[in-house]
């Protein structure tokens, strides 16, 4: 198991990812499976900063890594504002371009990227645990 | 993340390098906005040396697609993907709106 600790701004995103990939790698993800969950961490913790924080330089995010039989657990914690991102209106991809949005694809990805995707609220913390799972 | 751009007869090119997040897009957009403000709006952007790409940078090529079609006076034009780079461009439903090119001279080529 491996936890750190990062600043919450997006200058640590970089940091978080080769954390990850390490971790993802000890617990036997493939080279795929590593940068799917990569991608769906750096989600998380872009909408920690923006969306919990409600910006960068506010509060730090906790990074636990456990591996599990069939794969890894990240667990993600901080200390900002509930945000539930599931409330977000899920992204229509097949419609004309005009009409597109250009937001709300980070929480699509996130779930789409990784087995589990579980937020827990309670008054001192947020935590969200992702899991990825070997194929 | 490194970008680089060379302006050609037709088009201009931009080639970004390393990983492309939130911390990394506002500058994508900055170089970007520097090449439409001299009302150059036909762009391929090579992805060759891409690592990785968040939905941060996703808002940026999306919005810059948006903008170079508007009018039908130009194209953001994509060449290179590496796979990994490409299923998240499949997952979010990009590959449907974007011309994708094997290489960067096909897509030059194209306008």
């Amino acid at each position: 198991m491996g936890s750190r600790i990062f600043p919450g701004n997006f200058e640590s995103l970089a940091d978080i990812s080769e954390f990850i990939r390490l971790e993802g790698k000890e617990a036997g993800l493939s080279d795929k499976e590593n940068f799917e969950l990569e991608t769906a961490v750096d989600e998380a913790v872009s909408n920690i900063i923006e969306h919990a924080y409600g910006g960068e330089g506010i509060g730090d995010i906790f990074c636990i890594c456990t591996p599990i039989a069939d794969g890894i657990e990240v667990i993600l914690e901080d200390y900002g504002q509930p945000f539930d991102p599931s409330c977000v209106a899920a992204p229509d991809l097949n419609v004309q371009l005009k009409n597109r949005k250009n937001h709300g694809l980070g929480y699509f990805l996130m779930c789409q990227l990784t087995d589990v995707v579980h937020f827990e609220f309670s008054e001192k913390q947020n935590r969200l645990t992702l899991i990825k799972r070997k194929k | 993340m490194e970008i680089t751009t060379s302006q050609f007869k037709h088009c201009d090119v931009i080639k970004v390098t390393g990983r492309i997040d939130s911390a990394t897009s506002p500058q994508l957009a900055e170089a970007i906005a520097k090449i439409n403000d001299q009302g150059r709006y036909k762009l391929v952007m090579d992805f060759a040396d891409v690592s990785f790409i968040s939905s941060a940078g996703l808002r940026v090529l999306i919005a810059t697609l948006k903008n170079c079609r508007r009018y039908n006076r130009g194209d953001l034009l994509l060449s290179s993907l590496p796979e990994n780079i490409h299923s998240v461009f499949d997952l979010a439903g990009f590959t449907s709106i974007f011309k994708i090119y094997d290489d960067v001279l096909s897509a030059v080529a194209s306008f």
